[in-house]
Order: structure tokens, then C-alpha cells, then sequence
């Protein structure tokens, strides 16, 4: 098993220098720069700029500082856009907050999921479970983007009862709205994946003949079908999780919580290389981590699985 | 469904009778098992309205998508209203363009970038999957730690990135969102083409010096049909859905062109502005596509997937 | 390890969440930012709203009044020598630093030697060049050292510049955020860490203290300011809403004093709220350059071809039907707000749009374009954005309506579309330009051939010896006024509007300068009404 581990982790060096290396050329080959505007600056100006931020290099030494600058200090540069801020300052400042709506959209997501799907299972073919189909189709196929502004018109506009917006430290009425849109869609596959899981779990022998031999139907959902049903969802949690993240950008755009996800998309297209290269390496890092954590959860739910 | 039966027609023609009966029969009872399934069946029908829809429906009212008409003064909110006299079913857009015309093209293109990504997607990773499978040994562990690395990129950026660079192209969208989800049926192709690799047919091409590509491209590929079939149907939605996400990172298709959700973008920014109309029309296009999916997809895999069985 | 501690975190605010909600300030203004500021930092400041921020925090020589007036600020006043070269300020004695240190004229000389330097590689080092303070170009190239640029301290109230020009319009210059003084003691101690909240240390109104990137900036009330009595808002906060609507959401939900209003959203909101919603001038044109390049389509080199075009786009309804916010229909490229500016009569500005249709007409007929000559295909350049869109939109329509002519829009995004511009791949593209300070000349230079900003590549020699004589002219507008004339015949520029500053403003909130067409507020003048 430790040895599973450090293979993985060994795995990752390769996967966050290909990553590193893609993006440094994408970034190169874009057209336009960090330094670009409206009024274009005057060559000399444009040229003091450069140098400052070490742009007047080739390619080949940029890349090498980076890294070397990456693994002997830790440091990430400063943003070329935001002058004020470095790329640690930026992560260091965004992503607490990504990651705690991020983690509360995510428990949510799981037990309200894997609640509904078990339910469903269990009333088969009841009212019930067409209900619970119908709420998980519909939170699917609602993309976020409209949920949002409609959580906001609601319960901002209407109601009056939360804030539209803002983090203010992460107090609660902040992140209830942040972590309801970001869920939704998540905890619509989360319950699908339950419903089908535990459906065929419930249709083996071993299930049959606990009901035969009749126990309560409340310690076979519990003691004997819940592990095998939570497989397959587990297996999904990973990408849920990285997925979550990366759709965070939705979330900080409507709910201007000051979160990493904006990044993403404002560093590409402000030219913001340091910035872009900071998300890359942290994105990467996540999806590495969580991919990795799902495998080992699935080793010690189910035993049989060795590595 | 012609284009299954005309593979399998393919591959009664050139080759072991044996293998010739067991696909009609397992293809027959697919289908009436995906018969049997009520909710797959209705979802099926829609599915074919909603093609007729994109293709023809352009040709039920005299507006184009195009035209604004600047005598049009005044509100939105009043002059803007769905309304069969003037001929705009569904009302005006943000830029006093005709919506229905608008729907029926943005659903065109949602579909196309629907379909074409998932058969980006099926394409590469089911060839991928059978040729790693297939040859197995080294090749196969490097092709398969080659996806293990790719798995932990994160795509979605690097789409993004790749788009905000090189410009936005319909092409690129395809490619792009297709190329993202290769990697979950490279390895489902590749466990199939594991124990299809050993069945006597295989064997017998091998022994008659069939070439290695010939016999994926001609005995691997088709068996694995069922599965791609039910997995393409499956991704179709989540394709529709990421290219909606990237238009509303504003990285969708270019005007005059649109796409449902470049369309569902606009009517959710308008929404607190009294013209709703702009959000639930091409909503309720997008919602029965991607709901209609679901249930087709489920209904094959139901009827398909020998593991259900 | 760090999961668990956020955890903590996240239940250790959830518990004083509740006790502590929205301790709601009363007398603070609170505006939406489109974006983080790239910099605060006065002699890096590139952006409007970094120059918002920094309009609260310092004070430079000269401020303006509510109608854009130059009055006292630091300086109580100046004295200019006879050849207009020399200008001395007098600083007030009682302007002291937030940390008690006293603002000297000292301060001035670092802060515009720091903003020139090389090394602080500042995007507005330009802005001290076009001061035409002496020795400035030679200092940005990094040619002489920065201690030679043309300022000097000779006591700790006294501060001389030394231009190169006369610029009539200097006084107005100096109200600008690059010409801010920083503290050289707190800088020399900090480093770059200045800017941050605690460090820095500032000589207006307000201080910062708190700034959350990408969500919020506050500064409030600083003690030390020489006018304190006179400032009567405690506290301003800058909210960063990257979504017009979403700001709009939380401004009628009463969480914003001030919000622009999205495109199109004018009338009705004028309608329901008439109290709030404003539009005023601003010092700003929108239009489309033509590609007069050797490189560029054929039929832009025809004046009638690029004038048929022009003349097509109703800008009445653009105004109108479109954009619905006063914004004024453009046919000169100078707005008339500019100070001392008289619109000049241009031919086609007083032709009903039917009339100019029909010249439109001819004009391309005439060209041997159009539906009778050889097809026309024109491709709109413009970079992604909501209102860019529903223009390019619209004059592709009316270009289509009315000459037959095929448009394509070519949406970019913001640093592919600057590319595009600069290397002159377009046949039409989108510009705007504000001006720098309150004068006519900041627009017409773009039409210098030698601009860095003439995108349309247009070259006429009479016009750029006409703009060098207005630089010194004792009655420039006349200058302007055949400047303006030629622009209209030859048309290498379709001026489309002239902007309006559109927004929401709390009722409340008292001492708005509707009146200054740059859009500078002072917080500090403000007041709350009951």
C-alpha cells in the first residue's frame, strides 16, 4: 500500500512538469502579453517593464528560473497584472475560501446525495422514487450559471434574508448561497449513482437472503448493502471534487467571494503568466491528490482491493 | 440505429458465421429490450422532434435570426413579448433579433457540438482503448500510465486556456471538449477488447496473418459497438453541458452564430429585467435534450450492457 | 492538515457570524469595482478605478471641484513664470502624512522621480513625459539618472517644475493620480510591502484598512487630514462585483451606494427609480477605425467607400434603440463636453438620416461597389464584450440594410484583439478613447500621424502641422475646428457616441460631481442626507 503511494506521488513529478511545460508554451505562443492595453505604452516604458519582470529572457532561462525559483524558494513570482500581489499572495488569499464553500458544497452534496439515491432504492418504482428521479434529472440539467441568479433574485432581492455576495471572513450568511449553487448538480449525479448502485446491490443473493432470513430491512440497508452501494460513488468523488473546483469560477463571478476560481479564466486572459502557471500547478496538485485519496478510501472500504 | 445494423451487415459479410448469428440475436434482443422501456421510448421520439426542430424549424416562421428591426422602439419588456401575430413565437432577444429563429439555430449547434464531441471522444478513446488491449505487454502498460498521467491534468482549464489563446473556433470546441473525456472509454475499451482478444474468431484471423490494425479495425472495433454506443449516449449531454459552461465564460461560439447555452447565458443576465421569455424557451430546449439523453442512454445501457443482464 | 484547519476556521466564523452580522456602518459609501485594481500604489496606478481608490487615500497638488474646476489641494496655489515654463506650488502648512510625518515638497520631487525611473517600471511613466517636464524622456530611457528630471525642493513647501512646452493646461494635469505624492520615509522602510493595509500610510481623506483581493477595499477616515472637520463620511468600501447585473441585484437590495447600470437597462430604471438612476457626459468617444494601411482592404483607401459606411450608421437609433442611456450621437471625433470646445459644423451632422442614406448610397455606387459594383465584405474587429456586441450587431445590420453590404464580426478576446489592432489585421475595429486631461488636443493627437494610438494608420500632413501649431496657438479652437472638418471629408475614423457615465447612485449620498465630465469624485465632499 505505502508503496502504491509513492509510486503515485512519484508519478506526479512527471505529470506537473508536462503540465508546466504545455502551459509555458501555450502562454508563449498566445498572442499579446501581461503588459497590453488600450493605449499601448511607449516602446521605452514597455521596455523598463519587461526587464522588471524578468520578460527580456529567453525562453529556455524564463522557464528554467521559474522552476528553479519554484523548488529552491518556494516562490511563485509576483502577478504581472495585479502589481501589488504576488502569485502566493493570490493562492494564499483565494483559496481558503474556494476551498471552504468548496468542502461544505461537497459534504452537502454526498449526504444529501447519497440520502435521496438510497431512498429511491429502497421505494423502487414508488412515488417516492420518481420524485427523487425527477429532482436529480432536473438539479442535473440545470447548469449553475442560471441557478445562481436566480438563488440571488430569491433570497437577495426578494427575501431579503442573505447577502448577495462578498466572503467577509467566511461567516455563514455568505456561504450558504455559494455552497447551494455549487452543489446542486453534484448532489443530482451523486443521487443517480446511489439510486442504480444500491437498486443492484439490493437485487443480489447476499441481500436476498438476509430478507429471507428476515432481518430488518433498516440493518441489511445498513450493515450489509451500504459499502457495496458506495463503491461506484466513490469512484466519482475524485473528478466531483476537481470538477467543484474548477466550477468554482461560476460561483466567484456571481458571488464575488474573492475565491481562486476567477483566476482561471482572468489570469489566461489577462496574460498573467505567473498567474496562470501558479493555478496550473496548484489545479494539477489537486487532481493528483484527490484522484490518489479516492484509490486509497476504495483499498480500505473494500479490502479484496490490493495495490 | 441503420448505422449498427450496417456494421454488423459488414461483418456477416467478410467473416466466421459463428460470430454472424450471435451478434443478430444479441442485437434483436437489445432492441426489444430497449422497446420495452417506456420512459427510453418516449425520450427517443423526443429526441427525433427536437432533430426535425433544428433542421427544419427554421422554416416555420418568416423571421432569420439575423435581422433587427430598427422601427422596433421601445421596451423590451413590452415590445419584445412571445407573440404568434407578428410571427416572433418566442419573442425578441437582447438585440431585438428573432428568438425562436435564434433557438432553432443555437439548438442546431448545441446538438452538433453535442454529438460530433462525443463521437470525438468515442473515437480516439475506443481506438486507443482496443489497440492497448489488443497488443498489450509494455505498449500497453506505457499507453495506459500515458492516460493515468493525463487523468490528472486538469482539462477543463487547459481547454480554457487553449481557447482564450487561440481563438474561438467551433472546430476547437469539438475537438476540445471531445478530447477531455477520451480517457474514461480508452480504459473501458481496453477491459473489453481483454476478453474479446481470446474468442475464436481472433484467434482464427491471427493464425490466417491478418494484420494487427486490420483485425482491431475489423474484428476488435464492432464488438465493442454496444458498449460505445451506450457510452456516447451517455457523454452527449455532458458535452452539451460543458460547451454551455464555456459559453458563459464568454468562450462559446462566435456571433452571428449561438448555441442553447450562449442563449440560456443571456436570458439568466436578464433575468431580473422582466423578459424571461430569453431564459425559459431555449431553458426548456436545453433541459428536454439533456433529459431525453439520459433516459435513451439509460435504456441502451439497460438493453446493451451484458453486465445488467 | 490544512482541510482540518479550515475546517476549524470555517466553524470558529460560523460561530461568530452570528453574533457579529453586518455591523452595518452608518455613515459609509459603498460602490461596486468591475475588478481588482492591477496597483493603488500612486505612481503605478493604471486603471480608473485603481485612480477611484487613490483619489480617497492622497491628495496631490490640485484637486476639482464638482463642475471639474482646478482648486487647491496640497498646494494652496502656484505662480507660473512669464514664458509658461516654470510653475512653483506653495504647500500648505498644515498637510501632514497619516502617521503625523508633515507632506514636504520633498515627498513631490521622489514621488514623480519614482514614477519616471526606470526600475519602478511604471505602465504611467509616460503620463510624466507627456507633462513635458525637462529631462523626462531621457530619465524613463534610463539615459540620465532619475535625480535630473526637471523638480526640485528648494524648502519643505516650495515645489518648481521645469517644462520643456508651454502647456496651458498644466494646473489640470497635476490633479491626475501618477502626480500624487508617496511617502519616501514609509518606502524607503517597506519596500513594496507599502501598499498593503497597516503599512500604508497616506495624506488624504482615508486610509486603508482592509483589502481583500478580488472582494474588497476599505478605507476610512484619517484623523490627519488637514480638512478631517470638513469630511463627513466615516468610511468608504470598495466591493469587487465582477457581474453588472449581480451589482445591480445587490444595489436595489440596498448593499451598494453607487453601480453602473448594464446596457440598455436605463430607461426602465429611470422609469421605477428617477431619483437614482443618472447619466451624465463623460470625456470619452466611441468609434471605429477604418484600416488606411497599405496592408489593408482596398476599398478603405476610397474616402467615398469609408464615408458611404459612416454615413449608413443611424446613430440616432444606435443611441437610442441600442445603447438607451443619452449617450450623444457622434459626427465629430472631440465630444462637446471638452472644455473650451465648440462642436464645429460638420456636413453630414445636420442631413436627416434619410438624406444620408441615399448620399451613402451614391457614394458606394459611385466607388463601383455595392449591389450593383463589385460585392463589398467587411469584417468588424472588436473584443468580447456584452455592449461591444449589441453595437458591432447592429451596424453590421445597417450596413446590410441599407448598402447591401456582407458583415462578418470578428469578437476577440482583449489581448488577441490589441494584437490584431496594433499589427493592422482588421478592416474596421473597435476603439474608445478618454481623455487624459479636460482639453481638446487629447483627442485630435490620435489623429497625428506619429500617434502611438492612431490605429487607423492615417496620415495627412496639413492636419499634423495643424495639431503641433495648436500646441502653442493663442486661439487653438479654429485649429481645431478645420482639424475637425477634415476628419469629416476624409473620414478615416466612423465617430459612432460620445459617452455617458450611467449609474445608480443612493439618493442619500449627496455632493455627486454630476458635473465633471472625467468622472473625478472626492468622497470627502460628500454628505448623507436624512
Amino acid at each position: 500500500m505505502l508503496n502504491y503511494i509513492l509510486r503515485r506521488l512519484l508519478i506526479a513529478i512527471p505529470t506537473i512538469l508536462i503540465l508546466v511545460i504545455i502551459s509555458f508554451v501555450l502562454m508563449f505562443a498566445a498572442p499579446g502579453g501581461p503588459f497590453n492595453s488600450e493605449r499601448p505604452l511607449p516602446p521605452q516604458t514597455l521596455a523598463n517593464i519587461e526587464a522588471r519582470y524578468g520578460l527580456d529572457q529567453p525562453y529556455v532561462v524564463q522557464i528554467f528560473n521559474y522552476i528553479k525559483n519554484i523548488v529552491l524558494h518556494f516562490d511563485f513570482g509576483p502577478s504581472f497584472k495585479y502589481k501589488d500581489l504576488s502569485v502566493t499572495d493570490i493562492i494564499a488569499q483565494g483559496f481558503p475560501v474556494t476551498l471552504t464553500y468548496g468542502f461544505w458544497s461537497f459534504v452537502v452534496a454526498v449526504v444529501s446525495g447519497v440520502s435521496l439515491g438510497v431512498v429511491a432504492a429502497i421505494r423502487h418504482n414508488s412515488k417516492v422514487d420518481y420524485a427523487a428521479v425527477g429532482v436529480a434529472i432536473g438539479a442535473s440539467v440545470l447548469p449553475n450559471f442560471v441557478l445562481a441568479p436566480i438563488l440571488l433574485l430569491i433570497f437577495t432581492l426578494w427575501l431579503g434574508w442573505l447577502p448577495g455576495g462578498g466572503w467577509n471572513g467566511g461567516q455563514i450568511e455568505y456561504i450558504i448561497l455559494p455552497v447551494i449553487a455549487l452543489s446542486t448538480s453534484y448532489f443530482a449525479s451523486i443521487a443517480r449513482l446511489t439510486r442504480s448502485s444500491m437498486l443492484e446491490v439490493l437485487n443480489t443473493g447476499f441481500i436476498r437472503t438476509a430478507r429471507a432470513k428476515g432481518l430488518p430491512m433498516r440493518r441489511i440497508i445498513w450493515k450489509h448493502a451500504m459499502k457495496p452501494t458506495i463503491m461506484p460513488v466513490l469512484s466519482y468523488l475524485g473528478p466531483a471534487f476537481v470538477g467543484m473546483i474548477t466550477g468554482s469560477v461560476v460561483i466567484d463571478v456571481y458571488f464575488s467571494t474573492g475565491g481562486i476560481g476567477q483566476y482561471f479564466v482572468n489570469s489566461a486572459f489577462n496574460r498573467d503568466y505567473s498567474v496562470i502557471m501558479g493555478i496550473t500547478i496548484l489545479v494539477g496538485c489537486l487532481t493528483i491528490l484527490f484522484n490518489l485519496v479516492v484509490d486509497i478510501l476504495y483499498a480500505w472500504i473494500d479490502p479484496k482491493i490490493r495495490y | 440505429m441503420t448505422f449498427v445494423d450496417k456494421d454488423a451487415a459488414e461483418e456477416r459479410q467478410g467473416h466466421a458465421g459463428h460470430d454472424q448469428i450471435a451478434g443478430r440475436s444479441l442485437w434483436a434482443d437489445a432492441r426489444h429490450r430497449f422497446f420495452q422501456n417506456k420512459a427510453a421510448v418516449v425520450s427517443m421520439v423526443v429526441l427525433l422532434l427536437i432533430l426535425l426542430f433544428a433542421l427544419f424549424g427554421g422554416y416555420l416562421n418568416e423571421h432569420n435570426g439575423q435581422f433587427i428591426d430598427f422601427t422596433i422602439g421601445g421596451n423590451l419588456r413590452e415590445v419584445g413579448k412571445p407573440s404568434i401575430e407578428n410571427g416572433h413565437y418566442f419573442g425578441l432577444d437582447q438585440d431585438k433579433r428573432d428568438l425562436y429563429s435564434r433557438t432553432v439555430q443555437g439548438t442546431r449547434i448545441s446538438l452538433l457540438v453535442g454529438v460530433l464531441g462525443a463521437l470525438v471522444a468515442v473515437v480516439v478513446g475506443t481506438l486507443y482503448g482496443a489497440i492497448a488491449g489488443y497488443v498489450g505487454g509494455k505498449t500497453d502498460s506505457i499507453m495506459m500510465r500515458a492516460v493515468d498521467i493525463l487523468m490528472s491534468i486538469p482539462f477543463m482549464f487547459v481547454l480554457i486556456i487553449l481557447l482564450v489563446i487561440f481563438g474561438r473556433s467551433i472546430g476547437m470546441l469539438f475537438v476540445g471538449i471531445g478530447l477531455i473525456s477520451w480517457l474514461d472509454m480508452s480504459r473501458i475499451a481496453r477491459g473489453q477488447t481483454l476478453s474479446i482478444k481470446n474468442k475464436e474468431f481472433v484467434e482464427a484471423a491471427i493464425a490466417t496473418g491478418v494484420a494487427p490494425m486490420t483485425i482491431i479495425l475489423r474484428h476488435i472495433v464492432p464488438n465493442l459497438l454496444g458498449l460505445v454506443i451506450v457510452y456516447a449516449t451517455l457523454l452527449v449531454p455532458g458535452m452539451i453541458l460543458a460547451e454551455s459552461f464555456i459559453s458563459f465564460l464568454g468562450l462559446g461560439v462566435q456571433e452571428p452564430n449561438t448555441s442553447l447555452g450562449a442563449l440560456i447565458n443571456f436570458g439568466a443576465q436578464n433575468m431580473a429585467y422582466g423578459t424571461l421569455w430569453m431564459l425559459y424557451f431555449p431553458l426548456a430546449f436545453f433541459v428536454l435534450i439533456l433529459t431525453a439523453f439520459y433516459f435513451v442512454g439509460d435504456g441502451l445501457r439497460d438493453a446493451l450492457d451484458p453486465k445488467d443482464r | 492538515m490544512t482541510v482540518k484547519n479550515i475546517l476549524k476556521g470555517g466553524t470558529a466564523a460560523f460561530v461568530l457570524g452570528l453574533g457579529s452580522a453586518a455591523a452595518a456602518q452608518d455613515s459609509s459609501f459603498t460602490m461596486r469595482m468591475l475588478d481588482e485594481s492591477p496597483s493603488i500604489d500612486p505612481s503605478l496606478i493604471e486603471d480608473v478605478s485603481g485612480s477611484d481608490i487613490a483619489r480617497q487615500l492622497f491628495e496631490g497638488l490640485m484637486n476639482q471641484d464638482a463642475e471639474g474646476n482646478v482648486i487647491p489641494g496640497v498646494a494652496t496655489d502656484y505662480e507660473v513664470s512669464e514664458d509658461g515654463l516654470t510653475y512653483t506650488f506653495n504647500l500648505r502648512d498644515g498637510a501632514v502624512w497619516s502617521d503625523g510625518e508633515p507632506v514636504k515638497a520633498s515627498d513631490f520631487v521622489y514621488s514623480w522621480q519614482r514614477a519616471a525611473n526606470p526600475e519602478t517600471a511604471s505602465p504611467y511613466a509616460w503620463y510624466i513625459e507627456l507633462m513635458s517636464i525637462e529631462n523626462a524622456s531621457a530619465v524613463i530611457a534610463g539615459e540620465v539618472d532619475p535625480s535630473e528630471l526637471g523638480v526640485e525642493a528648494p524648502d519643505d513647501s516650495t515645489f518648481v517644475v521645469h517644462l520643456t512646452t508651454p502647456l496651458p493646461y498644466f494646473p489640470q494635469m497635476v490633479t491626475h493620480t501618477t502626480t500624487f505624492p508617496v511617502p519616501e520615509h514609509v518606502i524607503t522602510e517597506l519596500g513594496d510591502a507599502w501598499v498593503e493595509p497597516g503599512n500604508m500610510v497616506s495624506n488624504g481623506a482615508y486610509v486603508l484598512t482592509e483589502r481583500v483581493p478580488q472582494e474588497r477595499l476599505v478605507a476610512e477616515r484619517n484623523e490627519m487630514y488637514w480638512d478631517n472637520e470638513n469630511t463627513s463620511i466615516e468610511e468608504v468600501v470598495f466591493l469587487i462585483i465582477n457581474d453588472e447585473n449581480v451589482a445591480l441585484t445587490r444595489y436595489l437590495a440596498g448593499e451598494l451606494d453607487r453601480t453602473e447600470v448594464p446596457t440598455g437597462q436605463y430607461p426602465s430604471l429611470s422609469e421605477e427609480y428617477p431619483d437614482q438612476a443618472v447619466s451624465v457626459p463623460s470625456l470619452c468617444t466611441y468609434y471605429y477605425n477604418y484600416n488606411l494601411r497599405d496592408t489593408g482592404p482596398e476599398w478603405a483607401q476610397n474616402a467615398d467607400v469609408r464615408k458611404a459606411l459612416s454615413l449608413a450608421v443611424d446613430r440616432d437609433v444606435l443611441v437610442e434603440n441600442v445603447l438607451q442611456a443619452g449617450q450623444i450621437p457622434a459626427y465629430t471625433f472631440t465630444p462637446g463636453a471638452t472644455a473650451g470646445f465648440e462642436v464645429p459644423e460638420v456636413p453630414f451632422a445636420t442631413m436627416t438620416q434619410e438624406e444620408r442614406n441615399e448620399m451613402a448610397q451614391e457614394l458606394l455606387a459611385g466607388a463601383g461597389y455595392g449591389p450593383e459594383g463589385e460585392p463589398l465584405e467587411v469584417e468588424i474587429l472588436y473584443n468580447t464584450s456584452e455592449g461591444h456586441r449589441q453595437i458591432a450587431v447592429a451596424v453590421s445590420q445597417m450596413w446590410q440594410q441599407t448598402l447591401g453590404i456582407t458583415s462578418t464580426l470578428a469578437n476577440m478576446e482583449w489581448q488577441t484583439f490589441l494584437e490584431e489592432r496594433g499589427n493592422g489585421n482588421f478592416d474596421v475595429s473597435r476603439a474608445g478613447w478618454c481623455g487624459d486631461y479636460n482639453e481638446a488636443s487629447t483627442f485630435l493627437d490620435l489623429m497625428d500621424s506619429g500617434s502611438g494610438y492612431n490605429d487607423a494608420a492615417y496620415v495627412n500632413e496639413e492636419v499634423d502641422t495643424m495639431l503641433a501649431d495648436a500646441k502653442t496657438a493663442e486661439n487653438p479652437q479654429e485649429l481645431y475646428t478645420q482639424i475637425e472638418q477634415i476628419v469629416a471629408e476624409e473620414m478615416p475614423v466612423i465617430p459612432l457616441y460620445h459617452y455617458t457615465s450611467v449609474f445608480m447612485l443612493n439618493p442619500a449620498i449627496q455632493g455627486w460631481p454630476y458635473d465633471n465630465v472625467q468622472g473625478n469624485f472626492y468622497v470627502k465632499d460628500f454628505t448623507l442626507s436624512e
